[in-house]
Parts: C-alpha cells; structure tokens; sequence
C-alpha cells in the first residue's frame, strides 16, 4: 500500500465495499506488487476476528483486517514489527498467502476486509469454498496457483510484481517470467469482467422459478 | 479393520454410470436451470437467519426497492451477540444491541417470522430447526452460517452461505451453486465406551485434515453412525466444515422419522404419511459411486482433545502431542506458531494439562443429550477450584427441559454455571470470552487463535471429557472417573 493513500486507521480513503468497475478487463492485465503472508490454513477468524463483525454495513472491515496478528494485546499503538501488513518494505493490491486459505467461519466479513484494506486478488495454494464464492461474491478474485508456483512467488523481493490476466486465465511473475494457468468457473469469469451481478441473473429467472415451484407440489 | 481412504480413479467407468446418492437424489429435485459451463440454479426449502450476517442482505434488498420472495420459507433468531445472562434486560453492548434490533425491524417490515430474544423458541440457529420439526429430510436449508451443515444430520443439503448469498436467497429463493465432488465417510464397529459422537468427528479430523474435504459434499455412513441419536448426528454433521466441506449428510431412517414425529412444524396425519414413503426413499443406492471413501473402525476411537488452532489437530486423550517427525503432512509447517500460541510442548502429554475455563455448549454440543450427559456425569461431584464452568444451552426449549428434569440443580450443586441460551463462548461475540493466554476446554468447533477471545486457548472435546476436566482442573480421560451412567457408549 502507498502510504498517501492511506488514512490514520490504516485502511484505503478510497476504499469501498460494493462491486467496483471491474479491474481485471483491461488489456494486459492486472498488475501489482504483492504482500506475502507466508501461513497456511488462515482462518476467517483471523482474517476478521468475530468480535469486529457487529456492523451493519459492509465498510470500515479493512482497519482489523488480521487484527490481532498486526497488533500486540489488540492496542493499534502496539504493531508487530515482523508482520508483513506492517512492513513498509510490502505494497500492493495482491495478497499471497498459504494455502487453505479462509476456512473457517461463512462470514463475508472476511472478503470486505480484504476488499476494504485494498487487495484486489489473493492467491494461495488452497481456497475454502465458502470463502472463495464470498471473494467472487465481492470482485476480490481468488487466483489458486499450485504449490511449487506459491513457493517460487514468496522468494520474489519485495519489488516483484505480478501480473493477474482473468481473460487468459494466468498469473506471472514479471521479474522471470515463470507463469502458470488458474481456473475459474466460465459464468463467475464472464461477471467479473463484465461487472454482472448474481441477483440480476437470478431475477430475471424469476418467471423460471414461480414455474419449477407450482410443478414441484 | 484399519482406517484407510479410497479415491474412485477419475476415469472409473463406474463412476456416474451407477445408481443415485442421497446427495444427487436431493440435488436433482431442486434444480431450477443449469446455465452452460456453469452453476446451477438451486431452489431453496428453508432459510435460516440471524443478526450478525443479515443486516447487510436486507439493506442490498432495499437498495434494490425488492422485498423477500418467499417470506414464509424464512425463519429468524438472535443468537450470535446475545449475552448469556439477564436477557429479559436490554443489550447493554450498543453495537450487539443495533444489530439485534435491526433484525426485529427488518424481520417485521419483510414480513418474517422471528424468534427473537425472550421469545420461548429463541436459541441457536442450529438449535431450534431440527427441535421445531423445521428441518426435514429432502430439503435444501441454508443459513448465514457455516454450521448450517448441522442439519443435513436429516438428510438434507445443508450449507453455510455469505451474505450476498443471504440476498439471492432473500430475493429469489434460489442460489447459483455448482455441485460438489461427492465423498462417503464410513464409521463401521462399536465405539467404546465413553466415546460419544464429538469423539468420532474429531477423530476423522484428525485423520483427514481440516481441509481434508474441501469441495466435497460428504456421506457419514455405517453402523457406528446408524446407532447414534438424532442429537448425536448433528454433532457430526455440524463439524463437517471443520473438514472443509460444502456439507456433510446422513441418509434418514426410522431414529430421524421418531425424533422428527409430532414437533411442531412436522407434517401432519395424512401428510404425515405420504412425507415418510417419500424420506424413506432418500438414501444413496448400493451401486452408487462416490469420489472419495473414507472407512473408520469405531473401535479404534478414544476420547478425543485437540492440541493446536485447527480442528484437524487433534489426538487421543491419552496420546502424546506430535512433534514435526511425527504429524502429518499437512499441519507440519503450522505446528511449532500452533504451540507457541497454545503454550504446549511438542512430544508432551496432553493429560493433565491445566485448565482455566470448561465451555459447555455452542450449536455442536448444547442440547438436551448433551446437559444430561454432563449431568449424570457430575452428579455428586464438584468443580476444581479456580476452574470457571460455563454451561450455555443452545435453546430456550433446551433450557426449560434442563430445568424440568432438574438437571440445573446438579450443575447448582457442581459449582457449573447454567446461563441463557445463543452462541456465546464458541466466537466470542458477546461478552463470553476467555482472557488472554487462559485454557479452556470447550465443546465449540473451533480452537482457532482468538477464536473464544483475544490470545485464548482452545482445547476441543466432548461434553463428557469437558465435564471430567471440570471436575479435575486438568485435563481427563473420562473413563478414569466413575460415572452413574457407564455402561455401552455414554450418549445413548
């Protein structure tokens, strides 16, 4: 992240939870630096622990985002130096991360926070299926590479970026080149280029609907 | 018998070509359309829910100048941030406060059956379907809630959804779904005794991994699971996510058809009848063909306890904690940060590990069964000094039944504290928290970091090896306790 566009609580003025004009259409992709968060298994309770979730809008997630791994006995003037959301050295709006990441509890708390703080794309090894459609749900693209792919983006310094094409369906590291395929469902793929929206396809069957339910008693 | 695990090869000509499972005879009557290379569009039977994943779905509805689509198919509770104690006062935490009231305001103005706070058949989601005859056989159930798999114990497809998925549901009653791969998890022999139904899913964790059936729907199936209670399988089926997977099932028969029988929402006289013929057909064909078997001897099972931050990192009561020779592939690298933050030793026994805190409850482990487990466990007996013990019922009905039996005068006498029903120490919303570097042994799902407060320490196990740690102030084998009610497994 550039600290100019941050605020005092740490989180992007910009920010905002709703669908945005999707980023992944753009001709040669999406580019970014990344931060690596090199743990496996990360749950949605540490990506947004359950006693942040009693809003009821979707802003404001991003500033405890990994609450308690950013800071010592939760007080925000106590960060811990060796995580990597507090290094200055880390920037970007890709979050790498190990694998199996977002099990855990449904909360799409988790995709705002991710969202609200500025990541646009995580890529790891593994994702959680609630948590992937929760991501897709929000235009926070999922992007699961395989194991030895995560492992030679976390040697890359800290000036690496990276390269996320959704159209071509690849992720490349720009410094050597390596590049690997991901996949992604057809119908979630053709939403986030195009910004579609799950509940407009699902009323616009509304007719189908009414029917399957009258032939079904 | 040995535990192993099979994967049907991909090209298997099997494969498809047999009969139906339980979970693509549900699946196939519910499909609305299927869009080319894509999801499908999955009709929903039952919604549940409550106030911390609703607020936003509402308001995205409002945006939209819609209402819910099918109200009625809608049930909704306040169980997450409740406190536990003094509910006929009003929140005192203002933002636990907010949500609940806007979930009254948002319930009434769509026309929403709520059972809210004070009302007799609040309590945890989980919880009041199935003790209300909500939750059937057949039916597709969703929830704002990853525990929502609780309730394919009846043969259903149940599954936690996000909140945008809340929305679909709210304006469309349907939901775009792919279907998963289909894994079966067969529990075969006699569990011994003092071996309940927590045991055997933390159990299969242990084997396959908190991530072991992600992208799987999954069977529980054998005669270890066709003995349990109806209370017993949802203990199993609540902990399927903690696998990773989208939903976890048990095919219907005569113990689901007697629990189910004259509850509330249950059909009725002639309906009665013709639901039956039409459950009793729910069940995965001899010669249907899953992805992935997964075979467990019961008999080998024993009291289980977890060590680490993920559900999959658990052992035997009497086993040791592994060290990085000896675990599995999976938690090998997350081992030595999982027992820095637990305070634990690798090679050293779990067994006699202090506590701080018992936690009886959560949508896994706080119904009647439960209490009275821990009951005729206790009774006569009392807790450790310095040991603080929770007892939350998951319901109203559970609470009012607890007191009818007298089983709250046995937890008076143990020094167990008998609180009011919601979700309360499992995440910690409210004011049930664990301090910082505290153990609790909790019969929740979850012992990750900060998962029941900032910096507590979760050790997961069955309400009867929580109740033996209550009693001792360390960790137990429960077995090594008398107990009124030994003989054969103590949960039937």
């Amino acid at each position: 992240m550039s600290d100019k566009n941050l605020n005092k609580n740490g989180e992007r003025e910009s920010s905002n939870s709703q669908v945005q004009e999707p980023p992944f259409g753009g001709q040669g992709g999406f580019v970014s630096r990344f931060v690596p968060v090199n743990i496996e298994n990360i749950d949605t309770d540490q990506i947004i622990p359950a006693r942040f979730l009693k809003a009821t809008t979707r802003e404001g997630f991003g500033k405890n985002l990994f609450r308690d791994w950013r800071y010592y006995n939760d007080d925000e003037s106590k960060t811990r130096a060796d995580f990597p959301l507090n290094m200055s050295q880390f920037d970007g709006e890709i979050l790498v991360a190990g694998k199996n990441f977002g099990c855990g509890s449904s909360r799409e708390h988790a995709a705002w926070a991710i969202l609200d703080y500025g990541f646009r794309v995580v890529v790891s090894s593994f994702f959680a299926d609630i948590f992937r459609n929760n991501a897709l749900n929000n235009g926070v693209l999922p992007v699961q590479v395989s194991d030895e792919f995560l492992q030679r983006i976390f040697l890359q310094d800290n000036n690496t970026e990276l390269t996320v094409d959704l159209e071509q369906q690849t992720i490349r590291i720009n410094s050597t080149g390596e590049q690997e395929h991901f996949d992604i469902n057809s119908y979630k793929k053709t939403c986030l280029l195009n910004g579609y929206d799950d509940i407009d396809f699902l009323l616009s069957n509304k007719a189908a609907i009414e029917t399957f339910e009258k032939q079904r008693v | 018998m040995t535990d192993h695990i099979h994967t049907a090869s991909a090209d298997s000509p099997l494969r498809g070509a047999g009969g139906a499972t339980l979970f693509e005879k549900i699946w196939e009557k519910h499909v609305v359309k299927t869009i080319d290379d894509g999801p499908s569009v999955l009709y929903i039977d039952k919604h549940f829910i409550h106030e911390v994943t609703s607020p936003q779905a509402f308001t995205g509805l409002n945006k939209r100048g819609i209402k819910v689509f099918r109200p009625q198919q809608v049930v909704a509770t306040a169980d997450h941030n409740v406190p536990t104690l003094n509910q006929h006062l009003p929140i005192k935490e203002e933002l636990s406060r907010l949500q609940v009231e806007a979930l009254i305001k948002n319930c009434a103005e769509h026309g929403i059956e709520l059972y809210g706070l004070g009302h007799p058949f609040q309590g945890i989601v989980h919880v009041i379907g199935p003790e209300l005859g909500i939750t059937q056989p057949g039916m597709t159930i969703v929830c704002g809630d990853s525990h929502t798999s609780t309730h394919g114990a009846f043969g259903s497809i149940a599954f936690g959804i996000g909140t945008s998925e809340v929305e679909m549901v709210f304006a469309s009653q349907c939901l775009l779904q792919s279907k998963p791969k289909l894994m079966r998890i067969n529990v075969d022999g006699v569990l011994n005794k003092g071996v309940v139904s927590k045991d055997i899913v933390l159990y299969i964790l242990s084997k396959i991994s908190a991530s072991g059936a992600t992208g799987y729907a999954v069977e529980f199936a054998g005669s270890a699971i066709r003995s349990l209670s109806m209370e017993a399988r949802m203990t199993i089926c609540n902990m399927s996510i903690e696998m990773g997977a989208r939903c976890g099932m048990i095919a219907p028969d005569e113990t689901t058809f007697a629990y189910i029988k004259g509850r509330k929402f249950a059909p009725q006289g002639a309906e009665w009848d013709k639901k039956v013929a039409e459950w009793k057909q729910l069940f995965s064909d001899a010669d249907a063909q899953f992805d992935e078997e997964v075979f467990i001897n019961a008999a080998a099972i024993e009291p289980m306890i977890t060590y680490g931050t993920n559900p999959g990192m658990g052992i035997g009561v009497s086993e040791t904690i592994p060290t990085t020779e000896t675990i599995n592939d999976t938690d090998r690298s997350g081992l030595a940060k999982s027992l820095a933050y637990m305070g634990l030793e690798q090679g050293a026994a779990i067994k006699g590990q202090k506590i701080d805190y018992v936690f009886i409850g959560s949508c896994t482990n706080s119904r009647i069964e439960d209490l009275r487990m821990v009951a005729s466990f206790v009774k006569g007996k009392k807790k450790a000094d310095g040991v603080e013990v929770w007892i939350v019922p998951g319901s109203k009905q559970v609470e009012a039944q607890a007191i009818q039996e007298g089983i709250d005068k046995i937890f008076e006498e143990a020094g167990f504290q008998l609180r009011q029903p919601g979700c309360s120490a499992c995440l910690g919303m409210n004011e049930d928290k664990i301090p910082a570097g505290k153990y609790c042994i909790s019969t929740s799902n979850r012992n990750f970091e900060g998962r029941q407060g900032a910096g507590a320490r979760t050790l997961l196990a069955s309400p009867l090896t929580a109740a033996a740690a209550a009693v001792t102030g360390v960790v137990t084998d429960p077995r090594s306790l008398p107990n009124p009610s030994a003989g054969g497994a103590l949960d039937s």
